[in-house]
């Protein structure tokens, strides 16, 4: 993460990534995971993670719809009346999901060919209406869009790792390169892996691995 | 005041407003670029149904240009002077009555000798379970024998009818056959799958997708049987 290490911009309150700031974009990688610990947006992460580069994009897309869908919201919390604020945050959301897409469609075409419906349907991603209202309608456009991105990426960390799994073992292959080939080794692709319910069995034992290393229990 | 019905009212209107030309102008600014990509991918499918593959974007323009002849024909077989298969969209041409269509062909000629046909690939359009399917089948200079098959779709179930658009599925049709003797017989998935068929007018089906199998049967007769008076022409 090349740029927080970059000088800090001047802020007359805050610095901008000072030491809060800064957890707001690494706890989602980690203790406060959207996928593993809290649950939230399993769906595509089983559908869009057979080869790695559909999930590196997927990754990306989702990234940078939680955050401008955090910054704007923000921006607008004290506008939005209050009895139709959710249908508010679907529109932001929708607006760039939508234009994700057609910007997919216009520079990343095979990409959008893999990701089908599933750009659309970043629009029900738990993870991004979930931020919207945990966090961005009650904090500044600065610290909500810091928290988008950190949990965009949150999102694509485990995103990449499932896929890694599933292309190496369903394939043998990583961003189509046939790594057991290139090493002498022949490998007949593991089905299981190419079908969701491998995703789902990668996943489960990411959530499992995690929640060890962190002893993150659901409470009771 | 926030929550008066006015408010509410003007800022739905306004949210409105704003997101709607936002995305009109996305639309609008992209979509040079975006039918670009559509065409490019056309060509390459076209490529692919001949069972010509090409290694990256650039290379499949230049071979599509060396190597394809295209002209639009009518219902009857017969060549439509001045028309560009470009100016022809298939799902257009496929809401209009049969006599009435406008067909593409494509060549495709030898790369050394730009006389000889070594293929000719044509479209077809029909529709699945869910929406619409398309694809290119080629046939050999025989005009009766299928060389490939490219089939995409808009939404098929993935898993089941999307696997149309895989080389699995599209790989069965190569070597069968459209006509016995001067009879169009077409190629008919059967029901069921796992099953070797010697007919060459029969291929295996696909598991818990027949109506996707029946649309892909229904596209290709309806389509072959367009180009039956063209095909048969060719051939004598």
């Amino acid at each position: 993460m090349a740029e927080v290490l970059e000088p800090k911009v001047k802020a007359p309150s805050e610095p901008a990534f000072s030491k809060k700031n800064i957890k707001l974009l690494t706890d989602p990688l980690d203790g406060n995971n959207p996928v593993t610990v809290q649950v939230l947006g399993i769906c595509s992460a089983l559908a869009v993670t057979v080869q790695l580069e559909p999930a590196l994009y997927m990754a990306a897309g989702v990234t940078f719809v939680t955050a401008f869908s955090n910054l704007f919201i923000s921006m607008l919390k004290d506008t939005i009346p209050s009895r139709i604020r959710i249908i508010v945050q679907l529109a932001i959301v929708s607006l760039w999901v939508i234009l994700l897409d057609q910007l997919f469609k216009a520079y990343a075409f095979e990409v959008s060919k893999k990701l089908s419906v599933f750009v659309g349907l970043i629009i029900t991603n738990c993870i991004v209406m979930g931020r919207l209202e945990a966090y961005a309608m009650a904090n500044k456009p600065w610290p909500s869009f810091l928290d988008g991105i950190g949990n965009g990426l949150g999102y694509g960390v485990i995103l990449v790792c499932v896929a890694f799994v599933r292309e190496l073992f369903g394939s043998g292959s990583l961003f189509g390169f046939k790594v057991f080939e290139a090493v002498g080794i022949t490998y007949q692709g593991n089905g299981l892996m190419m079908l969701p319910a491998g995703a789902c069995i990668v996943v489960g034992i990411l959530i499992w691995i995690q929640r060890a290393r962190n002893g993150y229990s659901e409470e009771a | 005041m926030k929550n008066s019905l006015g408010y509410i009212v003007g800022y739905s209107c306004l949210l409105t407003v704003v997101c709607g030309v936002v995305l009109a102008l996305a639309a609008v600014g992209l979509k040079d670029k975006q039918d670009a990509n559509i065409a490019l991918e056309k060509k390459q499918n076209i490529l692919l149904a001949a069972g010509i593959k090409a290694k990256d974007k650039v290379e499949a323009v230049a071979t599509y240009e060396k190597q394809v002849v295209s002209y639009v024909i009518n219902a009857e077989g017969k060549k439509i002077e001045g028309k560009k298969v470009e100016d022809v969209a298939i799902a257009d041409e496929y809401k209009k009555p049969e006599k009435e269509r406008l067909l593409p062909v494509y060549e495709i000629t030898n790369a050394q000798d730009k006389s000889k046909i070594e293929s000719v690939v044509v479209p077809v359009y029909g529709f699945g379970l869910w929406n619409n399917i398309s694809g290119f089948v080629s046939l050999q200079a025989d005009m009766n024998t299928i060389k490939g098959a490219k089939f995409d779709h808009v939404g098929e179930t993935p898993g089941l009818g999307a696997r149309i658009a895989s080389e699995e599925i599209q790989n069965r049709y190569i070597g069968k056959k459209l006509f016995d003797g001067d009879k169009l017989m077409s190629v008919v998935m059967q029901k069921g799958e796992g099953i070797k068929y010697d007919s060459p007018y029969q291929v295996d089906g696909m598991s818990g997708a027949t109506i996707t199998g029946k649309g892909l049967n229904n596209m290709l007769t309806n389509y072959f049987g367009l180009y039956s008076k063209y095909l048969k022409a060719k051939k004598s």
